[in-house]
């Protein structure tokens, strides 16, 4: 419990680096951050294998971040875990940062440059076959968002992993049923979802991605029985902050000082709440 | 005044498709960046959605184009000159389909979104297509005018805009005057040296023009909308009059419009050729106007590096 308490409030105050990073920048991706954050608190806090002070270790867990867009999350957490100074996140998007408003591996963390769709699956399918051939016993998590599986690329990397039976890659699709232009299935119809990764030879679990139980449950119960696996983690747009959560104009919309202002209110009694009961 | 090429081109359609029941739009998730979320509305029977799939918007595109249609794909000109560039070769301008490619927010226009979402490269790998019409418009004028002349020549095109507000300096009566694809438009007299350069760059390169002027350089400033095809006669007599040549562009300095400059006057009437552009490298974090004036491309650092070219190559100082 104490530690489900502790990933709430560590995603609570990557909420309140998220908003401030985009209201600071005046340029970002806010709706996909908040919706992704829970699910990536839990990766890098809970269940993967790294080391900050060594960004570069050999054995370490790989991630990537397939939908780029939500790099605010990710630098926030990377941040938070000391793979960079945290003073830096103000820096975001700002004249000569390395904090560009999409990962970078000029960024300590990063594992490869995302932000065009559907790329980062095939990436994770060569990092995994590396390290089967090398026989390391890392995993690879690669974060997907649902309007990405639009992408025919996403596809190829899918039966790619099942054909090598890749049991050290976790593809996981952030499934908040938004894209840009509205609900995914009125854009371009996916379901149904499940059975079409189980279709490419993939074995899905489903999961609410913003309950820290289940996902840790999930995630440190995956067998290595050759075959990769899909984490289809139920998640809202936006989730966290009332005015936001389930709009498709947030998807990069910039917070205006009185959107901000409500959007840290709500955040500061979410710790308040979750300080009570620590 | 200043417009967003795209949202002046996203209305511009709507008005040609009153008149032209074949025109078609394909789009992949990228209505509202491309400004086109209104034909949407207007004529959904005519709005087709792919998702987030540029490959397939294409070759949808081509399907379109070869029964019939008048399809106009409409999205990020980072994707489309890379992600579909096969689709584009093969599907349109090999087969000849009738496809024309409106590339939105091009060159370094998302500006902090970095370099996944910048296109520095499309002017030279469309420019390398066969069959391929490559055009750039400098502001909501021009691009709307270019537009109209785009539906009666069937020539597959790879038109790129930007995506923040420019000046729209062009004069709206000589509209259908001075607007012809392929034909480059002469924005300044001027005979110590020339600059040429392509899309929304240009109006930088006009002001710098009068910064020379204030230094007694007369540049002439020669507007290439279209980089393919080349105007030949212009840019021979440019050479010819001038001796010097300045190309300026929001791409990469490697086969852009420096590029094509370079191989028509190099092997036609060799002069000294100086290209203006982003270095070889990812660019700089920043806004668009950050970026373009790290590498000199605002109005001062063209004028500068113009100004000491010329009086270098001049023999002065
Ligand atoms: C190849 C490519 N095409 C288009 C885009 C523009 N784009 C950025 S985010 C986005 C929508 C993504 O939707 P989804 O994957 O569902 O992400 P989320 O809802 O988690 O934000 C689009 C189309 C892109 N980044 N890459
Ligand atoms: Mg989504």
């Amino acid at each position: 419990m104490e530690k489900i308490l502790y990933l709430r409030k560590k995603a609570i105050e990557r909420r309140k680096d998220i908003i401030k990073m985009i209201y600071n920048a005046k340029s970002g991706h806010t709706g996909g951050s908040l919706s992704c954050i829970d699910i990536i608190v839990t990766l890098f806090y809970e269940i993967m294998k790294i080391d900050p002070k060594n960004p570069d270790w050999d054995h370490r867990d790989r991630f990537i971040l397939s939908k780029g867009h939500s790099v605010e999350a990710y630098y926030s957490v990377l941040a938070d875990l000391g793979f960079f100074p945290k003073e830096q996140l103000e820096n975001y998007c700002k004249y000569g940062s390395i904090l560009t408003g999409h990962p970078t591996t000029k960024v300590p963390g990063v594992e490869v440059n995302t932000g065009a769709l559907g790329h980062g699956l095939a990436v994770g399918v060569g990092i995994a076959l590396a390290g089967k051939i090398d026989k390391k016993n890392y995993r690879v998590f690669v974060l997907m968002g649902d309007g990405e599986l639009d992408e025919g690329s996403v596809w190829e990397a899918a039966q790619i992993a099942a054909h090598y039976q890749l049991d050290n890659l976790i593809g996981i699709v952030d499934r908040n049923y938004l894209q840009i232009s509205g609900n995914t299935e009125e854009v371009s119809k996916l379901e149904s979802l499940k059975e079409k990764w189980q279709a490419f030879g993939w074995v899905v679990k489903e999961v609410n991605g913003h309950d820290f139980e289940q996902m840790i449950k999930v995630f440190s119960e995956i067998p290595t029985k050759k075959s990769p696996h899909l984490v289809l983690a139920r998640t809202t747009k936006g989730k966290g902050i009332s005015f936001i959560e389930g709009k498709i104009n947030w998807h990069h919309k910039v917070p205006n000082d009185e959107e901000y202002k409500i959007a840290i209110r709500e955040l500061d009694e979410q710790l308040l709440k979750v300080g009570e009961q620590i | 005044m200043k417009i967003a090429i795209r949202r002046a081109i996203g209305e511009k359609i709507i008005e040609l498709a009153k008149d032209d029941k074949n025109i078609v739009i394909v789009t992949s998730d990228a209505r509202g960046s491309a400004a086109i979320s209104e034909f949407f509305e207007i004529f959904p029977e005519r709005s087709i959605e792919v998702g987030i799939a540029e490959q397939s918007a294409v070759g949808v595109a081509a399907g379109l184009a070869l029964s019939g249609k008048k399809p106009f794909v409409f999205g990020p000109a980072c994707f489309y000159s890379a992600r579909s560039l096969e689709q584009i070769k093969n599907d349109v301008a090999y087969t000849n389909a009738n496809v024309k490619i409106v590339a939105v927010s091009g060159g370094v226009s998302y500006g902090p979104l970095g370099s996944t979402h910048h296109s520095l490269h499309d002017i030279a790998v469309m420019r390398s297509i066969s069959n391929l019409h490559v055009i750039l418009p400098s502001d909501a004028i021009e691009a709307i005018a270019l537009l109209e002349k785009l539906l009666s020549d069937s020539t597959p095109t790879y038109m790129r805009v930007g995506r923040n507000p420019v000046l729209v300096f062009h004069d709206q009566d000589e509209q259908k005057k001075i607007f012809e694809i392929g034909k480059a438009i002469n924005l300044k007299k001027g005979n110590d040296l020339s600059i040429i350069a392509t899309g929304e760059i240009v109006w930088n390169v006009m002001e710098a023009s009068k910064m020379l002027e204030n230094e007694g350089i007369e540049a002439r400033v020669i507007e290439l909308h279209t980089v393919k095809p080349l105007d030949e006669e212009e840019v021979y007599k440019a050479a010819k009059e001038t001796g010097l040549i300045v190309t300026v562009e929001e791409h990469n300095i490697f086969g852009g419009l420096g590029g094509a400059i370079a191989e028509f006057v190099s092997q036609n009437i060799p002069v000294p050729v100086k290209i203006l552009g982003i270095p070889d490298e990812y660019p700089v974090t920043g806004k668009q106007e950050e970026v373009l004036k790290h590498y000199g491309l605002d109005s001062k650092g063209i004028f500068v590096t113009v100004k000491n070219w010329f009086r270098k190559m001049r023999g002065g100082f």
